[in-house]
C-alpha cells in the first residue's frame, strides 16, 4: 500500500525552485550556444558572409575599354572605332508585343517571318533586361525608327562600340581585322578581361598587338534585388556600389607610308604578287601590300557564310598574305648572297674571268645545267655575272663552296628563319642542307651535288617569303647590318599623349664580309641597272638617282629549268615567278624593296617596273627630284589623331538636341 | 519572506513613486512591463526598417499591441483564482475551436489554421498554446507532487489531443510548442528523475516514428537543416540567405535600413520568421546582443515572479510561460542562425502578424495576475 501523500505547498515551492534553477541552467547553456554561433557568424565569418551578401545584391557590369587606333606613320587612321545601332526592347515596357513588332516590320525594321521566333527569344529573358532585336542599323534605319519612336514604348536604339577600317582593303594584311571571339580563343584569355568584349584581333597587328589595343575594362555595379531587377533609387546601400572607369587600349603606330604603301597596292592590281619595302637601317615596313586583298570590315561583325567561302574558294587566295606566308623558290635574287659568301670565304675571285655558254655540266657526270633562255654568257667575271645574272658562272660558284658553305651563309641573311617581323603567321621558308635533305626526304637518295648547284642560282629546295627578301635586300644595302622587320614602331597613350617609341631591333652584323668584297657586289648590283646588260637596265633607264638592284626569275618546272620556256605556251599556274630586289639611292640606301609578281615571267618583266615606282614614289619629291636625306629615327608626333567615337551619343538626336543635353 | 514584505507591504508603500502606484493599481509588475515595451519598442524599430519602411505594417503592429496591452490589462485584474477555475474552460474552448478547425477552417497557404471570423481571422492554435498549460497546471493544483504514474497519462492526454488536432492542421511547429509547454509544467511540477529520463527516451523513439508520417516538406526541412548547401535555391534558401544576413552584419551590423538582404529581398520572411536576421544584419552582433538581454530581462523577472507565487497553479503555469517563452527566443534564433531546423516560430514581441503578439502579453497578463494577487491567497 502506497504512503498517502499529502499536498505539501512549501515543500513543493523548494522543488519548484530547484527545477526552475535547473531549467535556468540548461536555458542558459542554450543562450551560449545561441550566443557562440552568433559569435561564430558575425566575428570569425564576418568576411566570409560579407562577400557572399554583397554576391547577392551587386550585379558588375563591365564597361568595354575603348580599342586602340592603328594609325600610318603620319597618323592616318587606319583601324578605328565606331558606333553602330542596335535595337533593344525591354518586354515589360511594351504593352503590345506581337503589335510592336508588326509595326517594325512595316516599317522594314524587321522581316514579318523573324516575328515568332523573336517572340519566343524574348519571352526567354528577364522581363526587365532589354534584350537586342536588330543588330548594325543602317544609317537610313536608324532614322526611320528615330521619327516614329514615340509609337514604341519600350523600344530603343542602343549604340555599340565596333570595329571600322576606313580604309578598306588597304594595309589589310598589316592591320589585320578583328572578328568575334572564338570558343578556341576563349578558352586562352583571360575572360574576365574580355567581358562586355565581343570582339578581338584575328590577325595583323589587330591580333599581335591585341593586349595592347585591348585597353582595361571597367566597370558598374548596380544593386539587384532577388528577381535581379535593377534597384533604382539604392538609398544608403549605394555605399557598396563601385564604379571603374575603363583605360582605353594604346594606340599604335605603324611605321607604313600610306602613301608608298596605295602605290604597291595598286601596282599589284590585277595580280598575284607581293611588295616588301623596308627602310634598311631600322627594319621599319614602309608597306607591305599582298595582292589580292580583301576587305577587312567584312570580318568585324562577323561575315557571312556565302561571303566567306567566296573568298576561300577564290584560287587567287585573297585571304593569303603573301608577304609573310608565300614561301618561294626566289630565283637569281640569291646571286649577291652567294657571291658575298663565296667571296668572304676565298673561293672566288671576283676579277677572274671565266667563260661560260649555254650550258655547264658537273665535273664526273653528264647532266647539264642550263643557261636561262641557253643564252651564252661569254667570258666574264663575277662583276658582270651578276649584272648579266649567268646562271652558268653561277652553277660554278655554288659548286666550288659546296653545300656546307651555302648552307652556313644562308641564315646570315635571314634566310631560312623568320625575320621576327611583328606579324603573326610569318613563315620561315627554307634554307637547305644535306642534314635537312636527310631528315625530310630519308628514303631518297641524299644531297646531290646537283643539289648544291642549282642553289646558286636560287632554285631547288630552296625557298623564302617576300619579307624575307626585303629583309635580305636591307642587309645587303646596309653592307650587313640586319634590322628586324618591324610595323609598330610606337605605341601612343590616348589619355596621357606619351609616345612610347619602340628601338629598332639589330640582330645581326655581317663583319665578316670585307668592304671590298661589298664593294664588288654592290657595284655589280648598279650595274644590274645600268649596264646596258643588265638585266635591270631597262627598267631602270629613267632613274635620276643611282640604284643597285638585282632580278629573279623563279623557274617551277623542270622544263623551265632546263631552259626549254615559252611563257606563252605555258599555263599561267606554272609560269616564272617574277622578282625584283632593290635598294636606293646606292650610298646611302634609304629604301629596300622587294617585289613579287607570281606567274609573270622574268623579274625585270613585271617586278622591276613595280620597284623602280615605288623607289621614285619614295624618294622623289613633287619636283621630281631627290628628296633631302631625313636624318634616321626622326619621328614625329602623328598629326591629326581622329578623336574617339562616342558611344553615348544617341544618333537619333538632331546636333541642336544633342547639344542641348548635358 | 523578509524581502517579499517590504516590496509589497504596506509600510512601503507610500515611499513608492506615483507610477510605481499606477503599476500597483493596474496589477502590473513594473519590471517586467518596462521590459516588454522595450523589448516592443525595439521590436516596431526593427520591423519598420524590416519591411522596407511599411508605415502601414508599422500602424497595424501598433494596433496589436495595443491589442495585447488590453487584454493583458484585463487578465492581470483577473484573480488567479478565477484563472484557474476557467481553465478547463478555456481548455474546452480551445479543443473544440480546434475541431472547429478541422471541420471548416480556412486554408491558407496550404495549412488549415484559421477560423474565419467575419473581419478578423483568429488562429484557435494560439489560444491552445496558453490553455494546455492552465490545464495542467489546473490538473496538478489538487495533486501531491511530483505527479503518479496515473497524473502523467492524463497530463498525456491532456496534452497530446490538442497537439494531435494542431499537428494535423499541418503546424507542426506550433505542436511542438504546445507539447513543449506542457511537458514544462510537467517537469517543473517535480517529476523524478527517471521517470523524466524514461519519457525523454519515449520522446525520441516517437520522434523517430513520427519522422515516417512526416509531409514531404517537413522533412524536406529537416534533411534541409542538416545540409542546406544541397539546395541552396530551393530548401535551403531561408537558412542559407538568413545567414548570410546575420553574418555579413559583422559586429556593428549595416546600420538601421542599410541591410542589402533585407532590403533587396534575398532575406525571406524577412518580416515575419526572420526578423531575428535583420536585426543581425543591420545592427550586428551588438543590436542582437541587446535583443538577447532583453529577453534574458524579461525571462529572468517572470522566472523571479513564478518563483513567488505562493500556490501550485499559479507556480507552475508562471514557470511554464516564462519557459515557453524562452523556447519561443531560443527556437527562433537557433533557427535563423542554422543551430535548429526551420520551423515556423516568429520571434516573440518582435515579428509581424498573427495572434502572436496578443498571445504572448496574454501570458504576461496572466503572470502579473498570479503575481500580484498573491498576498490575496493565503
Amino acid at each position: 500500500m502506497p504512503p498517502v501523500r499529502i499536498k505539501d505547498n512549501w515543500r513543493e515551492q523548494r522543488m519548484f525552485v530547484r527545477r526552475v534553477w535547473f531549467v535556468t541552467t540548461l536555458m542558459v547553456v542554450a543562450a551560449i550556444a545561441v550566443v557562440a554561433r552568433l559569435y561564430y557568424l558575425q566575428v570569425v565569418r564576418q568576411h566570409y558572409y560579407e562577400v557572399l551578401s554583397v554576391a547577392n545584391g551587386v550585379r558588375t557590369i563591365p564597361i568595354p575599354a575603348a580599342r586602340g587606333l592603328i594609325v600610318d606613320r603620319d597618323g592616318e587612321v587606319m583601324a578605328s572605332n565606331r558606333p553602330t545601332f542596335e535595337l533593344e526592347l525591354t518586354p515589360d515596357e511594351v504593352p503590345d508585343l506581337r503589335g510592336s513588332l508588326q509595326r517594325l516590320a512595316k516599317l522594314g525594321l524587321l522581316h514579318a517571318t523573324q516575328i515568332p521566333e523573336l517572340i519566343r527569344s524574348i519571352k526567354s529573358h528577364l522581363s526587365f533586361d532589354p534584350v537586342p532585336i536588330r543588330l548594325q542599323l543602317s544609317g537610313s534605319e536608324v532614322a526611320r525608327f528615330a521619327v516614329r519612336r514615340f509609337e514604341f514604348p519600350g523600344i530603343n536604339i542602343s549604340p555599340q562600340q565596333s570595329r571600322w577600317y576606313p580604309l578598306n582593303n588597304l594595309g589589310v594584311f598589316v592591320v589585320g581585322y578583328v572578328g568575334p571571339i572564338s570558343p578556341s580563343e576563349l578558352a586562352h584569355i583571360n575572360q574576365a578581361a574580355y567581358a562586355g568584349t565581343a570582339l578581338i584581333g584575328k590577325s595583323g597587328i589587330e591580333a599581335q598587338y591585341e593586349q595592347v589595343l585591348h585597353g582595361t575594362n571597367g566597370y558598374r555595379q548596380v544593386l539587384v534585388n532577388a528577381l535581379g531587377r535593377e534597384v533604382r533609387r539604392p538609398g544608403v546601400l549605394a555605399r557598396q556600389l563601385h564604379e571603374k572607369p575603363p583605360v582605353p587600349g594604346d594606340d599604335v603606330i605603324l611605321s607604313l607610308n600610306l602613301k608608298i604603301q596605295r602605290l604597291a597596292e595598286k601596282l599589284l592590281k590585277g595580280q598575284d604578287g607581293a611588295v616588301v619595302a623596308l627602310n634598311p637601317w631600322n627594319g621599319n615596313v614602309i608597306a607591305l601590300a599582298s595582292s589580292p586583298t580583301f576587305n577587312p570590315n567584312l570580318f568585324v561583325r562577323g561575315i557571312s557564310e556565302k561571303q566567306y567561302l567566296a573568298l576561300v574558294n577564290n584560287p587567287d587566295m585573297p585571304l593569303f598574305d603573301r608577304a609573310l606566308r608565300a614561301q618561294l623558290p626566289i630565283g637569281s635574287t640569291i646571286k649577291p648572297a652567294i657571291a658575298l659568301g663565296a667571296l668572304t670565304d676565298g673561293v672566288l675571285n671576283p676579277t677572274k674571268r671565266i667563260y661560260a655558254g649555254s650550258d655547264w655540266h658537273l665535273p664526273g657526270s653528264d647532266h647539264m645545267f642550263h643557261n636561262y633562255k641557253h643564252e651564252v654568257c661569254g667570258r666574264l667575271g663575277l662583276n658582270m655575272a651578276i649584272i648579266m645574272s649567268c646562271d652558268v658562272y653561277f652553277y660554278q660558284v655554288a659548286y666550288k663552296m659546296g653545300i656546307e658553305r651555302i648552307g652556313a651563309w644562308l641564315p646570315n641573311f635571314g634566310f631560312g628563319r623568320p625575320t621576327g617581323i611583328d606579324l603573326p603567321g610569318e613563315q620561315s621558308g627554307l634554307a637547305p642542307t644535306p642534314a635537312w635533305m636527310a631528315k625530310h626526304y630519308p628514303h631518297d637518295y641524299g644531297w646531290y651535288p646537283g643539289d648544291t648547284v642549282i642553289l646558286g642560282i636560287g632554285q631547288g629546295a630552296f625557298m623564302a617569303t617576300p619579307v624575307q627578301l626585303a629583309h635580305y635586300t636591307a642587309i645587303l644595302a646596309t653592307r650587313g647590318l640586319s634590322f628586324q622587320p618591324r610595323v609598330a614602331t610606337a605605341l601612343l597613350n590616348p589619355i596621357t599623349h606619351k609616345i612610347h617609341w619602340k628601338r629598332p631591333v639589330l640582330d645581326g652584323n655581317l663583319t665578316m664580309i670585307s668592304r671590298a668584297s661589298w664593294k664588288v657586289v654592290i657595284k655589280a648590283m648598279h650595274g644590274v641597272t645600268t649596264n646596258p646588260r643588265g638585266t635591270a637596265y631597262w627598267d631602270m633607264i629613267n632613274a635620276t638617282f643611282p640604284i643597285a638592284a638585282k632580278t629573279g626569275t623563279a623557274q617551277l618546272t623542270r622544263e623551265q629549268a632546263n631552259g626549254d620556256y615559252n611563257l606563252k605556251a605555258t599555263p599561267v599556274k606554272l609560269r616564272d615567278d617574277s622578282w625584283f630586289i632593290t635598294f636606293a639611292p646606292l650610298q646611302k640606301p634609304r629604301i629596300a624593296v622587294a617585289v613579287l609578281v607570281e606567274h609573270a615571267g622574268a623579274g625585270a618583266r613585271a617586278a622591276g617596273p613595280i620597284a623602280m615606282k615605288i623607289l621614285n614614289a619614295y624618294l622623289l619629291g613633287p619636283n621630281g627630284k631627290l628628296l633631302p636625306a631625313t636624318p634616321r629615327a626622326r619621328y614625329s608626333m602623328p598629326r591629326s589623331i581622329e578623336p574617339r567615337v562616342d558611344a553615348g551619343v544617341d544618333p537619333t538626336l538632331t546636333p541642336t538636341e544633342r547639344a542641348a543635353k548635358p | 519572506m523578509m524581502r517579499q514584505a517590504i516590496a509589497t507591504g504596506s509600510s512601503a508603500r507610500r515611499t513608492l513613486s506615483g507610477t510605481a502606484r499606477v503599476l500597483l493599481a493596474l496589477k502590473l509588475d513594473g519590471p517586467l512591463t518596462v521590459g516588454l515595451a522595450l523589448t516592443a519598442a525595439y521590436g516596431l524599430l526593427i520591423l519598420f526598417s524590416a519591411s522596407g519602411g511599411d508605415v502601414r505594417m508599422l500602424i497595424g503592429t501598433v494596433l496589436r499591441l495595443a491589442f495585447g496591452v488590453v487584454v493583458m490589462l484585463a487578465l492581470a485584474r483577473l484573480s488567479p483564482n478565477l484563472l484557474r477555475r476557467a481553465s478547463p474552460w478555456i481548455y474546452g474552448a480551445g479543443i473544440l475551436l480546434l475541431l472547429a478547425v478541422a471541420a471548416v477552417g480556412h486554408v491558407h497557404l496550404g495549412a488549415k489554421r484559421w477560423l474565419d471570423l467575419g473581419p478578423v481571422e483568429f488562429q484557435p492554435s494560439e489560444l491552445i498554446k496558453i490553455a494546455v498549460p492552465m490545464m495542467c497546471a489546473w490538473y496538478l493544483h489538487e495533486r501531491a507532487l511530483p505527479p503518479r504514474w496515473w497524473d502523467l497519462a492524463a497530463l498525456g492526454v491532456i496534452i497530446l489531443v490538442p497537439v494531435a488536432l494542431v499537428a494535423k492542421e499541418p503546424d507542426l511547429g506550433t505542436a511542438a510548442l504546445i507539447a513543449a509547454a506542457g511537458a514544462v509544467v510537467i517537469f517543473l511540477s517535480g517529476l523524478r528523475a527517471r521517470v523524466l529520463i524514461a519519457l525523454l527516451l519515449l520522446a525520441v523513439a516517437a520522434f523517430a516514428l513520427g519522422l515516417r508520417f512526416l509531409h514531404g516538406y517537413q522533412r524536406a526541412r529537416l534533411l534541409t537543416f542538416l545540409n542546406p548547401q544541397a539546395h541552396p535555391l530551393t530548401t535551403g534558401y531561408h537558412i542559407i540567405q538568413s545567414q548570410i544576413a546575420v553574418g555579413s552584419g559583422g559586429m556593428f551590423g549595416k546600420g538601421w535600413m542599410a541591410g542589402s538582404q533585407a532590403r533587396l529581398d534575398f532575406l525571406p520572411e524577412r518580416t515575419t520568421d526572420f526578423i531575428f536576421a535583420v536585426v543581425g544584419e543591420e545592427f550586428g552582433l551588438l543590436g542582437l546582443a541587446v535583443l538577447l538581454l532583453l529577453y534574458t530581462f524579461v525571462i529572468g523577472r517572470a522566472l523571479y515572479l513564478a518563483m513567488h507565487c505562493p500556490d501550485t497553479f499559479s507556480r507552475l503555469l508562471g514557470g511554464a510561460l516564462a519557459v515557453t517563452f524562452f523556447i519561443y527566443v531560443f527556437i527562433n534564433a537557433g533557427m535563423v542562425t542554422g543551430l535548429v531546423p526551420v520551423v515556423g516560430v516568429p520571434l516573440p514581441l518582435v515579428s509581424y502578424g498573427g495572434s502572436s503578439i496578443v498571445t504572448e502579453l496574454s501570458g504576461f497578463g496572466i503572470l502579473m495576475s498570479l503575481f500580484s494577487h498573491r498576498k490575496l491567497m493565503g
